[in-house]
């Protein structure tokens, strides 16, 4: 009897399926009180540090901003030979994201130069609708306060900006089967 | 006694399955007094007897004869609190603090879950229970994650919440994480013959384990199978508890209760994320305040495709599913 009672809640979702064609939602009820707190709007993004492979930023360790760049499209050989891209490679070079001067920032199709620190602004210039998203808490994840200051993770966090689709991950436990648990 | 559920237990005997107490008794209002324990258990026992403890107990903070933690007054609370914090304290070998932070105003609690994003890794599972000192064994999960197969859409009857892989997402199946959907209209709570757990103001659907007599009513009222039953002592390994508690939430329970998601009530209630929206790597969960227009919650209610389970039972969720992409 213990078993069967253990399976009724799973049984209970078998026997009234969901009916997805129902997406009508009654949400608009939902209404402020005068005066409640809202979220405030966040003027700075705070961004946990970017993921780089220790040891190799700031990057003008190597790359001396006297020296000039090679800006010809050809395959690493010397450096960088652990990654090859495959970001739209076709149409995009190294030089399009990487500043060519100072080699610690990015750029923008405009010419502006940000920081690590900023490139979800990159990656929005023609991601725009996840852009959008991200900005609002909906595409990638925030940490913190739901209702006061959060903490964004970076595009680059998730999408390894060189090869960005999401990898497979290792699944956590299968959980225990409530047939093989102990009397 | 007009409660057709089956008796009260003790310490997680069943008194019997409790069939279609939702379905067969008129829904408890808010408004219509419910019993106290000690009258259902005198009424369901015959009793003398309780009656007669009753009347000689010198009646300790955690007894049984106490009146529900919600309708005891501060300095009430405050004790058993500190009682409480004092025994688990003893028990684990570190300062355990047990809370009782209240509703926020002008607050309700909505989550949504983004299943085109899901890949079923169950790092939530596990967070939770770390979070919500869920027993480790017996295994008690209050997320579940469901495997559907693509083709057949959401389809409970071909879920498979126990598959493995050596990496997820597998080809051709998308994942349904199920937990406690916080209904504003919950047949639980309608089904709690002892009024043991109720609706807070901010949405949140609490249990008061003091005063739980695991009858299980709750459990097959549940049409998503969000509540857990201790049919055993919960085993917790004292370095892995988390020490900071409420007590409608988190804090140690014991044999022969019901147990549930509470949105983290513990973090929330301190203005913090819960803890599976903030282990999720792809980032499916998202939580916040339903009253307030600028949460992402009413972003995603207003801008995205959105579905609950189950509109057909009424039952209101406050959690949402949606399409991200
Ligand atoms: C789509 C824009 C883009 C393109 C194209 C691109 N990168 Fe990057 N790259 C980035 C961003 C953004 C980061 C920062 C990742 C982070 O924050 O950790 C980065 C990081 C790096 C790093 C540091 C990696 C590490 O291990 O931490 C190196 C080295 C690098 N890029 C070299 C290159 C080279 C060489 C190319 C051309 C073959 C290239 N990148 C093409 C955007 C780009
Ligand atoms: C250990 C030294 C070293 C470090 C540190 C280093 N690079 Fe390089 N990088 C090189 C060398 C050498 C080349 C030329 C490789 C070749 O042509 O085969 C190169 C080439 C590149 C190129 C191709 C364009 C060019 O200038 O030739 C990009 C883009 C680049 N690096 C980005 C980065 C970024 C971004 C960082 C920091 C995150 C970084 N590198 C850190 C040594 C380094
Ligand atoms: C200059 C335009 C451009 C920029 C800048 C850019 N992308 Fe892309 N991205 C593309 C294009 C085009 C595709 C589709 C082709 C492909 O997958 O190679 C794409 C594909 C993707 C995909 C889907 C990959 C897949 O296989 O599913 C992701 C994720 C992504 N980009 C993330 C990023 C991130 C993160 C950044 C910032 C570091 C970024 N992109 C910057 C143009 C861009
Ligand atoms: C918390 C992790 C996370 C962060 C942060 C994140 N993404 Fe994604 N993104 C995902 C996942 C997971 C997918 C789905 C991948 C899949 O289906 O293979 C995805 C998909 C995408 C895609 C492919 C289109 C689609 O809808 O499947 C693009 C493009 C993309 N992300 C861009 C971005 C950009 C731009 C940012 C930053 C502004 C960003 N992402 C931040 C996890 C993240």
């Amino acid at each position: 009897m213990r078993i069967a009672l253990l399976l009724l809640p799973l049984m209970g979702l078998v026997s009234a399926a969901c009916d997805e064609s129902h997406v009508q939602v009654h949400w608009s009820h939902f209404t402020q009180e005068p005066g409640a707190q809202t979220q405030p709007e966040e003027s700075r993004i705070e961004v946990p540090p970017p993921p780089f492979t220790e040891g190799v930023f700031p990057c003008t360790d190597c790359h001396d901003p006297e020296i000039p760049t090679n800006t010809k499209r050809r395959p690493m050989k010397t450096a960088h030979t652990e990654f090859t891209l495959k970001h739209d490679e076709e149409h995009r070079w190294c030089l399009d994201c990487h500043d060519t001067k100072d080699r610690d920032k990015l750029h923008l199709a405009s010419g502006e130069v940000i920081e690590f620190t900023e490139s979800y602004r990159l990656c929005g210039q023609c991601h725009g609708d996840k852009y959008r998203d991200w900005r609002a808490g909906v595409h990638g994840r925030r940490s913190g306060q739901w209702n006061g200051h959060k903490t964004y993770l970076l595009c680059v966090h998730c999408h390894n900006s060189h090869a960005p689709a999401f990898q497979p991950l290792k699944p956590e436990p299968v959980p225990v089967r409530p047939t093989e648990r102990k009397p | 006694m007009t409660r057709s559920c089956n008796g009260p237990t003790t310490a997680g005997v069943p008194a019997g399955a409790c069939t279609g107490c939702a379905g067969s008794q008129p829904p408890v209002h808010a408004a219509q007094p419910l019993p106290s324990r000690r009258e259902f258990l005198c009424v369901a026992a015959g009793c003398a007897a309780a009656a007669t403890t009753a009347g000689c107990t010198d009646l300790t903070h955690t007894g049984w004869f106490r009146e529900r933690f919600r309708d005891l007054g501060a300095d009430e609370k405050a004790g058993i609190l500190a009682d409480l914090a004092k025994e688990h304290s003893e028990r684990f070998h570190k300062p355990v603090t047990v809370g009782a932070e209240p509703p926020l105003p002008g607050v309700e609690f909505g989550y949504a879950l983004d299943i085109s994003r899901c890949i079923g890794c169950r790092r939530c599972v596990y967070a939770c229970v770390e979070e919500n000192n869920q027993s480790r064994d017996p295994q008690v999960h209050w997320i579940r994650v469901l495997e559907m197969e693509k083709d057949k859409g959401i389809d409970f009857a071909h879920a498979n919440a126990y598959y493995d892989a050596e990496k997820v997402p597998r080809p051709g199946h998308f994942y349904l994480p199920v937990q406690c959907q916080q209904c504003q209209n919950p047949p639980c709570v309608k089904s709690c013959p002892v009024g043991a757990t109720w609706q807070e103001p901010d949405g949140i659907i609490v249990v008061d384990y003091d005063w739980c007599i695991g009858c299980r009513c709750c459990m097959s009222a549940c049409p998503y199978g969000a509540r857990h039953f201790n049919f055993a002592e919960p085993e917790i390994p004292a370095e892995q508890m988390n020490p900071k508690t409420h007590y409608l939430g988190n804090r140690p329970r014991m044999k022969g209760v019901v147990e549930k998601c509470t949105f983290c009530i513990q973090r929330v209630r301190n203005g913090r994320y819960p803890a599976c929206v903030e282990v999720c790597p792809v980032g499916a969960r998202k939580f916040g305040n339903l009253r307030d227009p600028n949460s992402e919650i009413r972003y995603i209610l207003e801008h995205k495709r959105v579905f609950v389970l189950k509109t057909e039972l009424n039952t209101r969720p406050r959690f949402f599913y949606f399409y991200g992409v």
